[in-house]
């Protein structure tokens, strides 16, 4: 019994190679003023959001929330990341979903959260019409840049396109 | 009466005569190569055969080769770890394996095989995950070898086993012997924890697992495996909600796999099947039994070599591309200063049970050996105060009147981070 007890007083839990990359991303992270994060769970360094509120281009005026959800095989794996609104983006999809190169195919260890958010801003700046999620607003951005600002604006207003309610995410 | 004959010093009654006469030819006496340490003799082949234990991690594939050849080779007291039990598509390869063994654990299976086919060797099975070990535990072993498929076992392994050196007590330093293959590639790789590179170092070196563009997916499916992560990575979630993808239930692999056939004739893509939907959302790649057995053949001689001192062990990585031909190459693999396993620091610091989080960071700060500038604390549970990000910073700030004493237990850990550091420093906190 003697030799239990030795066992447990020696065993301490020990910070996963994972948690202390996450603390090191987190701890020297430097974001613009238009990047915020949000712990609902200061102790759960895992599971956080992020808002972005771009002061330039089409969304410019909106705040715009993303989940980051890390596993334990952090760096190996990437964070998940989802818009936690409804919003009208050629690169987001209605449930969510994000289309960034370094959320999936392009990955690396060596890339951080840092990379992924100013990625995630970036998207805010230069929709893409190449990598379309949502196509009929790709489409649109394609076709008709005017018609899809005016879309990007009516959406951010909590508006109706073609038969879809957006979130409103106005400041 | 029969003569008992001794073979070596300390022969057990199994091991008749000339019964290891191939293996002694090289431990009897040195190579003009061989190690000036090695003591060729009674004395090694003792050690091997008597006194050497080894852990074996992952008794699959790999696993299996491992075990026989190490039995084989002189190890007689082996110890065994496998989360799994036997699968049918297991019978393949995994050759200690019966059709009447399906369902039980591998690990039972394969020390009850090895031990009732090769008289005097000791198997010590354990059916549970690595994790439920601690260090007490690892600390018995001589060797580590691993078979393991996965990264995230892996990963875990080797940092215990760097945690575990301790630089007073050479005992404490266990080689880890890992082995992994992938179709007609594989590694072996030979780790001296906090020595020479560990697997921590060398993860950006790792193939990352077939991903498509979620576009891709989205809009322009042109293969199976498109129409497949179409069911897995976007109808999923939108379907079934929060209900976690159990890639071993056969009704959540066939749910994805109507839905992936529905969307394949919609794109009018052929090759959709349900082996290959499990394949995809399991991330299968194929077995191949002789990748195995060259992959686990060479583990087990530097197994060997590592025990005995016999000859020079690998240094510390080779590879073996099958897929174009044989091409194999041997490197040194070179730690990273940056390894969050390796590369950091650790400090034992004593300080005094009166002292606050501010004191401590402040002594972080302006100790001449240390003077690390901002730096983030934290214990293995949570955050004790960050520089960043804002809130965080704002949330642990009231720590900082706070005594350390209250926050960390005696002996307790501290992962300090900061832009100056290459990864991190450990600080184990002691209080006067």
């Amino acid at each position: 019994m003697k030799k239990n007890e030795d066992a447990a007083t020696k065993k301490r839990p020990k910070t996963s190679a994972a948690q202390i990359r996450v603390q090191k991303d987190l701890t020297e992270l430097d974001l613009p003023p238009t990047m915020k994060t949000d712990f609902p769970d200061p102790t759960d360094l895992l599971n956080f959001t992020l808002t972005i509120t771009p002061d330039e281009g089409m969304y410019k005026g909106g705040a715009f929330t993303f989940s980051f959800t890390i596993n334990t095989n952090y760096p190996h794996e990437p964070p998940k990341v989802k818009c936690m609104q409804t919003i009208y983006h050629p690169n987001v999809d209605l449930e969510g979903n994000v289309c960034l190169n370094i959320l999936r195919e392009d990955w690396k260890p060596v890339l951080n959260l840092n990379s992924v958010m100013v990625g995630l801003q970036y998207l805010f700046l230069e929709p893409n019409a190449d990598d379309p999620l949502n196509k009929e607003a790709a489409e649109e951005l394609r076709k008709n840049r005017e018609q899809f600002l005016y879309n990007v604006k009516t959406s951010m207003r909590g508006g109706i396109i073609k038969g879809v309610t957006y979130n409103k995410v106005l400041i | 009466m029969a003569t008992e004959i001794h073979v070596n010093g300390a022969a057990t009654s199994s091991d008749w005569q000339d019964r290891y006469y191939h293996v002694d030819q090289i431990l009897d006496r040195p190579g003009p190569r061989t190690d000036p340490s090695f003591l060729a003799g009674d004395e090694v082949k003792d050690f091997l055969r008597n006194k050497c234990k080894i852990l074996v991690i992952g008794a699959g594939g790999l696993g299996c080769e491992i075990l026989a050849n190490l039995a084989l080779t002189g190890f007689k007291d082996i110890h065994l770890i496998d989360m799994d039990t036997i699968d049918i598509s297991n019978l393949n390869r995994q050759f200690l394996f019966r059709p009447a063994d399906v369902g039980r654990p591998k690990a039972i299976v394969a020390a009850e095989y090895v031990m009732k086919r090769v008289p005097g060797v000791k198997v010590t099975p354990y059916y549970g995950k690595i994790q439920d070990k601690d260090d007490d535990y690892y600390m018995q072993f001589n060797l580590v070898i691993c078979g393991l498929d996965s990264v995230e076992a892996r990963r875990w392994i080797n940092a215990t086993l760097v945690n575990l050196v301790d630089s007073e007590n050479p005992e404490s330093l266990k080689p880890l012997i890992d082995g992994g293959t992938e179709g007609f590639k594989g590694q072996a790789r030979v780790i001296l924890p906090t020595v020479s590179s560990c697997y921590e170092c060398s993860l950006d070196m790792l193939n990352k697992p077939t991903t498509f563009p979620i576009c891709t997916i989205a809009n322009t499916p042109r293969l199976p495996e498109h129409c497949i992560e179409w069911a897995s990575v976007l109808e999923w979630p939108r379907v079934r909600g929060d209900e976690k993808l159990d890639t071993d239930d056969p009704e959540h692999i066939g749910w994805l796999y109507s839905i992936a056939v529905a969307r394949a004739k919609e794109f009018k893509i052929e090759g959709v099947t349900w082996s290959l939907t499990q394949g995809v959302v399991k991330n299968v790649i194929p077995a191949i039994a002789s990748t195995n057995a060259i992959i686990a053949a060479s583990c087990c001689n530097e197994a060997f070599k590592i025990a005995t001192s016999s000859a020079a062990y690998l240094n510390n990585y080779f590879m073996l591309i099958g897929t174009e031909g044989v091409y194999s190459y041997t490197f040194e693999h070179e730690k990273r200063d940056h390894c969050p396993v390796c590369g950091g620091e650790a400090l034992e610091m004593s300080i005094s049970r009166d002292w606050t989080v501010e004191q401590l960071i402040e002594l972080l700060t302006e100790k001449q050996t240390i003077q690390i500038k901002k730096p983030s604390l934290a214990t293995p549970e949570k955050p004790i105060y960050f520089q960043q990000p804002p809130q965080l910073e704002e949330s642990t700030r009231p720590n900082l009147e706070k005594k350390v004493s209250e926050l960390v237990p005696d002996g307790g850990e501290v992962v300090v981070t900061a832009s100056s550091l290459p990864f991190s420093l450990s600080l184990i906190i002691t209080y006067t």
